[in-house]
């Protein structure tokens, strides 16, 4: 393999999306067209930016210079498109002219470009759907066939076990998700610099180490697969709970990471955990409007407003569990020798939490919510993965299935164990379980003590009415 | 590419009685395979040397490792196309649930910043 120096290795030099207030091209094509165009080049920009960067990737090795090579077609495409027009296929139209622009950087270097374009031509014949004619570049980096292993080679290479945790999130953000550099440093609270750093870095151990550009096989497959989407996970929640108290949503994150998880789910559909955790997202992101008041202050799930939940999102979230019950009922008629293992597969820990999400979801009312059937999926949950924290969920759930007294105790035997000592849930789980048990002044104390432990503001702000409300007279005896 | 197997005790090993393969089949198998080039189990670290120049001095000692709990019980080199060929080689050797086990690339030419 031809060893190819970057030009320039010591940053992230991340080309520039093209603004949609780019200065206008010269020539004098009519206003309307001018902005259609930088519209389409708006629009097909993160999907084909993936595409291209991962093929880039495979064909050259060089993860620089297929990021500079994509940013540049995208570059003229919002130059040319307003005064020539949108190309009838934008994206071959964008390959080519980034594939060029790789093929000219290499031979600037002196690589030798027809080892190169052997590759390309190796690789494609390799793949799935090879090109019958391998003279023919062109067709062959835009087959659509191998177009789609690119990408999940792209997806599966971010997501290395051997990078360091914080690195899988800031490549899969950057070479998948295409975003800049800065605006990653800005969502994770870092300085560019330190970001661009951890860029280059995971990026050199690629090369150095030895990283393939490929997708696990065999039992390999699920368990890198956990790891790709342990990385989606990390996303979302970075975007879900701000790590310090000022600003409690930060939503780009979060359509990040169900962005991320719909092109997994979409390249993966025989894999029920990828449909899993994207229904998670989704079912979650679609009560980001409602979790947070005009004020700024939390609305716990019992006391949001239904009807600002995103319908959109609920439903597609409610589509994906329903293919997945569908292929698990075509399982189960389909061989019943094989049901059980292939059950084995279909339920794992994302699937089951949307599910508990569909739960809510489902209930037009707080009321309403079938709070037994979510004491089912956390059981399920505890086989599969053992934790406090999901110990805690299902005695709340248990709480709420009528049963507060069976919750309280074992909120208290986890208590108790010291495995959530400074989780500032579980008092205030105990609190909301003593309130509705009419045990208002211990609930206080729990309170209070939550108080001390919650680490960000809006969470504070929220406990603290609650402790208010609590000593402003009897609780409220709680129907449910 | 061309990987050190730095094999290395821990002091938390696998606990779950499975042994895996021994050693002389792991080596069988990998000198088969073409994927080991050479490797030698070391004697223990209490009989190591550490050998240090400081102003022209040469400076000779027991090294400060002969109390450390993890030390490096042997080595291999591997021959593989690339680093998940050297994780899944890695990961039959007895030494990885005994123990633990440290990929390390040869250097390739270029400087690090």
């Amino acid at each position: 393999m031809t060893r190819a120096r970057p030009e320039s290795s010591s940053t992230d030099a991340g080309g520039r999306r093209p603004s949609p207030a780019a200065p206008a091209a010269r020539g004098d094509a009519p206003a309307a067209a001018r902005d259609a165009a930088r519209d389409a080049v708006d629009r097909i920009y993160r999907e084909e930016w993936t595409r291209i960067v991962a093929t880039l990737i495979r064909s050259t090795r060089d993860w620089d210079l297929a990021e500079d090579a994509a940013a540049d077609a995208f570059v003229r495409a919002a130059e040319r498109w307003p005064v020539e027009g949108v190309p009838d296929n934008p994206g071959a139209w964008l390959t080519t002219v980034a594939r060029n622009r790789a093929l000219d950087v290499l031979r600037r270097r002196g690589v030798e470009v027809d080892k190169v374009k052997e590759w390309m031509v190796m690789d494609e014949m390799r793949g799935p759907g090879a090109p019958t004619d391998p003279a023919d570049l062109a067709a062959a980096s835009i087959s659509a066939a191998s177009d789609i292993d690119d990408r999940l080679r792209l997806i599966f290479t971010c997501a290395h076990p051997a990078l360091p945790i914080e690195a899988r999130v800031a490549l899969t953000l950057r070479a998948v998700g295409g975003l800049e550099t800065p605006e990653i440093a800005r969502a994770f609270l870092v300085p560019e610099a330190t970001m661009a750093q951890r860029l280059v870095r995971a990026k050199r151990k690629i090369r150095n180490a030895g990283i393939p550009y490929r997708v696990p096989e065999g039992d390999e497959l699920r368990r890198r697969l956990s790891g790709v989407l342990a990385v989606l996970m990390l996303v979302h929640n970075e975007g879900y709970l701000a790590s310090s108290g000022d600003r409690l949503l930060r939503l780009d994150l979060q359509e990040e990471a169900i962005r991320l998880a719909r092109l997994v789910a979409g390249l993966m559909p025989d894999e029920p955990e990828a449909a899993g955790l994207l229904a998670l997202l989704l079912l979650q992101h679609a009560r980001s409007a409602a979790r947070v008041d005009a004020a700024g202050d939390l609305v716990p799930l019992d006391a949001q407003d239904r009807t600002t939940w995103n319908a959109a999102e609920i439903a597609e979230g409610l589509a994906v569990l329903d293919r997945l019950d569908h292929l698990d009922r075509l399982r189960v008629t389909g061989d019943a020798g094989m049901a059980d293992a292939a059950a084995g597969a279909a339920t794992g820990p994302y699937r089951l939490q949307a599910e508990i999400q569909r739960e809510h979801a489902r209930a037009a009312r707080a009321d309403d919510t079938d709070w037994a059937a979510i004491v089912g999926r956390y059981d399920a949950l505890l086989e599969l993965t053992p934790s406090p924290v999901i110990e805690l969920n299902r005695a709340v759930a248990v709480g709420l299935a009528g049963h507060p007294q069976a919750g309280l105790d074992a909120l208290d035997r986890l208590a108790a164990s010291g495995a959530l000592d400074r989780y500032h849930l579980l008092p205030a789980a105990q609190a909301d379980l003593l309130r509705r048990l009419g045990r208002t002044d211990a609930a206080a104390d729990r309170t209070r003590q939550a108080i001390a432990l919650a680490p960000t503001e809006p969470e504070r702000r929220f406990l603290e009415r609650r402790l208010a409300e609590l000593s402003s007279g009897p609780a409220p005896s709680d129907a449910r | 590419m061309r990987y050190v197997m730095f094999v290395a005790t821990d002091t938390e090993p696998d606990r779950s009685g499975d042994e895996g393969i021994p050693v002389d089949q792991w080596v069988d198998e990998n000198d088969a395979r073409g994927t080991r080039i050479e490797g030698q189990r070391l004697q223990h670290v209490r009989d190591a040397t550490l050998v240090r120049v400081r102003d022209g001095e040469t400076i000779v000692t027991d090294g400060p490792f002969t109390e450390s709990k993890e030390w490096i019980a042997g080595f291999d080199i591997l021959e593989c196309p690339d680093l998940d060929e050297a994780i899944e080689i890695a990961s039959r050797h007895p030494m990885a649930r005994g123990g633990r086990i440290e990929l390390r690339p040869f250097w390739n030419g270029e400087e690090d910043e």
